[in-house]
């Protein structure tokens, strides 16, 4: 075990896109246990140095497989196939057609109800796309293909944030 | 004949190693100290057998001060000196303080945090809470008849960094060594939790004198995980007091047209909303420069004029819900916390948006004590220490100024402790050599509407063109919470950094003018306590390196056993010295000579930790 091993080594799970929630936040406890800071007050300063980096390396592994996106960008990745999500923005029409249909909806809605309906749909939408992602990552290993999903994944993740903060703006 | 020894439950037996640590609750109210004392913990009380310590600073025209009890009493009489609630004004600017005009206060504008003029001169903030919380030590110091190794205050959980610093500053002020600044709900949640033994997902609804914090906890075998949090750090029991003083004047037809006027109508109509928590009508009565003011008030006026108050706490406990991506249903309890929550209609709102009545069994006022005095017993390494561990969260989004005057995030709120994330940025201008970095805090996108930690410069950048200079900023927050900022040239090398202390802080020549002036420490005290402090840890430094010799002495060569070795008998030979500074030197020497050993035996005991739960599981 070392601060660079990959993030599904050190957390002593297979190497995949399906993940048990439960056992990431089992692991997650267990190792903070042992490498939190606090546990080592009694230790000088440098072991606290050592223990905070251990227990910033086991966060940041622990942020990155319990979230269904980053945790398909980072297999991806590991993969060698990079999302480049900054400089390649290029998504088919009927997923940006669709977009736009959203944002429209979004910018209609002024009800609580119709956002939520809004965000039901987009929901459903994210589901598929986490199905698709686990077809083409864990069964097909096809990784240029699953990059794709990936940006689409981005896209819908942005949209929800951009629904919350209208219903946080409805008072919700 | 020898007495045999009996050591307390969960205290160590020898009694060098069990170190005294309190949690202080320092209140917009009221403040209390708390302490685990024979495995248990417990608040203390003063000579009068209360507990409670009203957050009141009274400044007496002969240069005394009266603090608590006393100091409230005469509010209403002398309310100019008479500081009340100063908590709302830590860290915070003049323009920040929300209807200050209904304030008794002489406020004087000062660059970052507002100051109040009172017959001993002007007084910060920070001065005024160091007052209560050199109260609270000497009662602890008085309880044990000891010295006090360090206290864990808690502050609210939706306090900026300006509001932290400024509580920190306050407790070195008086003398007091802060092992951490925790979050009141989730102290809250620690006491309740460790008390009942719960499991699973807990929110805690804190509505305090001047604060408002929610959070989601989940609970599991002794870890304390904060999942989100959010709240409103300008929104309390003391806007339930305005509200309804307002609306009594209105209906009046008066007005507080004194100083003594504002501070008797508030404190009236916070004993009529006291009141109206048991009883259906409720009078508010006091005398104002005009006449007497006397109006009737029912418990359903008071809900409808301090409605708007309460459905501003639920959109933040909404708001946190959507953050934790957790519905209502999935929340297993709700715990009450802070004075303000015994509010019947409060109990009714929380209640009935969960569809399960508030946990309401533990006394609201003393809990958050009891939670950060379990967590500095922890932090204290005391025995028994390790059956806990709280992973708490930033509460506030992290970000640098880009171009434009926009705010680019680069750690989220509710992130979990320590954490750290680096993000690369380039140059705008062609030959551009230096960069500024501005460190921000606050959730909206533009710079003016955030909060300003820090701004520091990376200069000597090669020139470039514009967009070819790779720079790398890295934050950093520890578990304290405190942050630090790197930036650094990824072709040339060249690196700034900063620890952040926000411009509130004050510098270290402020506190040692405020020691004096206002706690009039002779130099004499100070130095003896240097000393102490010295001797205390050179005898820890011995027995850790020592301890660690004994335990992975082959992870070093002879020679490197031999410096050290070296390095230890010179730290004896001066540990009983009178100069603390030679005392300092020589445990720093010890602590540099020892650093690399110390970082290999941390990873060796990690490696074996790990190592060995994967072998049990197969």
């Amino acid at each position: 075990m070392k601060l660079d091993s990959d993030d599904f080594e050190l957390f002593g799970v297979p190497r995949r896109f399906a993940q048990e929630r439960g056992v990431l936040d089992a692991r997650w406890h267990e190792l903070q246990t042992q490498v939190h800071p606090d546990r080592f007050v009694k230790e000088g300063a440098a072991a606290q140095r050592v223990a905070m980096q251990w227990a910033v390396r086991v966060n940041e592994a622990y942020q990155r497989l319990k979230n269904p996106l980053k945790r398909a960008a980072y297999l991806c990745e590991l993969n060698g196939a990079a999302v480049n999500a900054e400089s390649n923005t290029a998504m088919p029409g009927a997923f940006l057609m669709q977009q736009m249909e959203w944002r429209e909806a979004l910018d209609e809605a002024d009800a609580v109800v119709s956002v939520e309906t809004l965000a039901q749909e987009v929901a459903t939408q994210r589901q598929q796309v986490l199905a698709r992602l686990e077809a083409l990552l864990d069964e097909r290993h096809d990784y240029a293909a699953a990059v794709q999903q990936v940006r689409g994944l981005m896209f819908i993740e942005r949209f929800d944030d951009d629904i919350d903060r209208r219903l946080e703006a409805l008072g919700q | 004949m020898a007495l045999l020894q009996i050591s307390e439950p969960g205290g160590a037996p020898d009694p060098h190693q069990r170190r005294i640590a309190v949690g202080i609750d320092l209140g917009t109210t009221h403040s209390l100290v708390a302490a685990v004392r024979n495995g248990v913990a417990e608040c203390l009380s003063d000579s009068g057998g209360r507990v409670i310590l009203p957050s009141a600073v009274r400044y007496l025209a002969q240069g005394s001060r009266h603090i608590g009890h006393d100091a409230l009493a005469a509010a209403a009489i002398d309310p100019r000196n008479t500081i009340v609630s100063v908590k709302r004004f830590m860290g915070r600017g003049l323009a920040d303080i929300e209807q200050r005009e209904k304030l008794p206060y002489e406020f004087v504008e000062s660059s970052g945090m507002v100051q109040l003029k009172t017959v001993q001169g002007v007084k910060s903030p920070v001065e005024v809470s160091a007052e209560i919380l050199a109260t609270l030590r000497y009662r602890a110091e008085d309880t044990f008849a000891e010295d006090l190794f360090g206290a864990v205050i808690t502050v609210p959980a939706y306090f900026d960094d300006a509001q932290r610093q400024a509580t920190k500053d306050a407790a070195q002020l008086a003398g007091l060594n802060v092992l951490r600044l925790i979050n009141e709900p989730t102290s809250a949640a620690i006491a309740y939790g460790l008390e009942n033994g719960s499991e699973g997902l807990y929110a805690v609804y804190d509505l305090g004198g001047g604060t408002f914090d929610i959070s989601l906890l989940k609970l599991s075998k002794g870890i304390f995980e904060v999942v989100a949090t959010g709240g409103d750090s300008a929104l309390g029991g003391d806007d339930f007091d305005r509200e309804l003083a307002d609306w009594a004047l209105a209906q009046s037809q008066m007005r507080a047209e004194t100083a003594e006027d504002k501070r008797a109508i508030l404190v009236a109509a916070r004993a009529a909303k006291e009141k109206l928590s048991v009883e259906d009508h409720a009078t508010l009565a006091c005398p104002l420069n005009a006449g007497e003011l006397s109006v009737r008030v029912s418990r359903q006026q008071l809900e409808d004029i301090t409605q708007t108050l309460i459905d501003r706490t639920m959109g933040s406990l909404r708001k946190v819900l959507r953050d934790a991506k957790v519905s209502k249903e999935d929340v297993q309890g709700i715990v009450m916390v802070g004075g303000s929550t015994r509010m019947p209609k409060v109990q009714a709102v929380v209640g009935q948006f969960f569809g399960k009545p508030a946990l309401t069994d533990l006394n609201p006022d003393e809990v958050v004590a009891l939670g950060a005095a379990l967590q500095a017993n922890a932090l204290a390494g005391n025995a028994g220490a390790d059956e806990m561990l709280l992973l708490d969260v930033i509460p506030l989004s992290l970000g640098l100024e880009t171009m434009g005057g926009l705010v680019e995030r680069i750690i989220p709120r509710n992130s979990t402790l320590p954490t750290a994330r680096a993000q690369d940025f380039t140059t705008f201008k062609d030959g551009q050599t230096a960069m500024a970095i501005h460190v921000l805090q606050g959730e909206r996108e533009l710079v003016s509407d955030c909060r300003s930690l820090a701004r520091f410069e990376l200069r000597g950048i090669p020139p470039m063109v514009a967009g070819a200079a790779r720079i790398r900023v890295s934050f950093q927050v520890d578990a304290d919470g405190l942050l630090s900022v790197r930036a650094r040239e990824e072709a040339s090398g060249v690196e700034a950094a900063i620890t952040v202390k926000p411009s509130y802080g004050l510098s270290d020549d402020d506190v040692a003018r405020m020691l004096t002036e206002s706690f009039g420490t002779a130099e004499g005290d100070m130095r003896e306590r240097s000393l102490r402090e010295a001797r205390v840890e050179a005898e820890r430094m011995l027995l850790a390196t020592r301890a660690a010799l004994q335990a992975d002495a082959d992870l070093l060569s002879s020679a490197e056993q031999a410096s050290i070795q070296t390095l230890l008998t010179e730290l004896e030979t001066v540990r009983t010295s009178q100069d603390h500074h030679q005392i300092d030197a020589a445990v720093e020497a010890l602590a540099k000579g020892t650093e690399a050993f110390a970082a290999e035996r941390m990873n060796r005991g990690i490696r074996r930790a790990l190592s060995g739960r994967r072998v049990e599981e197969v």
